[in-house]
């Protein structure tokens, strides 16, 4: 198998959650996007890794998935927090630091 | 052993589409363990099976179980209830459905036809990651542990319900006020 399909499969994902990450405004979809996209550098880290047989694919993937966990984690209490002060979700509601004077 | 991987890498592409466009958090949820279980499946056509077992494990099992707590603890009242049972058309399972049962086509297939054949020799010896992990990157290993401590204490920290005030400033202010409203 060629390592650049599996390159190609992992920009595409890595493309995918991008485009979710700009064009969603619920921040829950902001947080799926975000763990898409660094799934995708996963995939990215292994199939290098196997095309020359070294193990710092994958124990780049282990590292991935640990900043992954930890910061859903975070991600999730801080979205929780917001909807408790807020009652709402979107994002581009969330402007308290927005100065009011027009420019 | 190539058609798997191609198979699996459009079962995977197909449910991420899902994800970003679907309305629900819950229907996103269920495309996205789609997802994540053929990108398992696409590390396990690249001779990796150990981080395929950690990509179902960690991400399809752990992760999304988070994703699911705070997306059912967000939805409280009497109206989501009705709204769930409005979520729960066929309509709405039968695509992630579709999707699994082609990988577990896959998987029956790999079964079926033998396992030394179809599924490939691993590309790295399994012994070198552990090896590799505690031996020269032993202060990245350590770092991680770190960021766990910092994300898990950050969590608990941020996660407290009876925050009120911004700044303890305020609170202050607050009193003063409902103090001198009182009198």
């Amino acid at each position: 198998m060629q390592s650049y399909s599996v390159l190609v499969v992992a920009a595409i994902l890595f493309v995918l959650g991008l485009l979710g990450v700009l064009t969603r405004r619920n921040i829950i979809f902001i947080l799926i996007s975000v763990e898409i996209m660094l799934n995708a550098a996963g995939v990215a880290f292994v199939a290098a890794g196997a095309r020359w047989g070294q193990p710092d694919g994958q124990v780049m993937f282990l590292f991935i998935l640990a900043m992954a966990a930890s910061e859903v984690s975070v991600g999730l209490a801080l979205v929780m927090q917001v909807y408790h002060q807020h009652k709402t979700l979107d994002v581009s509601k969330l402007n308290n630091l927005k100065d009011d004077i027009e420019t | 052993m190539n058609y798997l991987f191609y198979i699996s890498s459009i079962v995977a592409i197909a449910a991420t589409v899902m994800v970003i466009t679907r309305h629900q958090p819950v229907h996103a949820l269920l495309y996205l363990v789609v997802s994540f279980l053929g990108v398992a499946m696409i590390f396990l056509s690249l001779g990796a099976p150990f981080v395929a077992t950690l990509e179902i494990i960690l991400y399809a099992g752990a992760i999304i179980v988070l994703f699911i707590f705070v997306v059912m603890m967000l939805n409280l009242g009497r109206e989501s209830a009705i709204q769930e049972k409005q979520w729960m058309q066929p309509k709405t399972w039968i695509g992630p459905s579709i999707l699994t049962v082609i990988l577990l086509a896959e998987l029956l297939l790999l079964i079926v036809m033998g396992g030394s054949t179809t599924i490939p020799q691993q590309t790295v010896d399994l012994k070198k990651i552990p090896l590799s992990l505690y031996g020269e990157y032993i202060i990245a290993v350590e770092l991680t542990g770190f960021l766990l401590m910092a994300g898990i204490v950050g969590a608990a920290h941020i996660g407290r319900h009876k925050k009120k005030y911004l700044h303890r400033f305020l609170k202050q202010e607050e009193d003063a006020v409902h103090f001198s409203s009182k009198t």
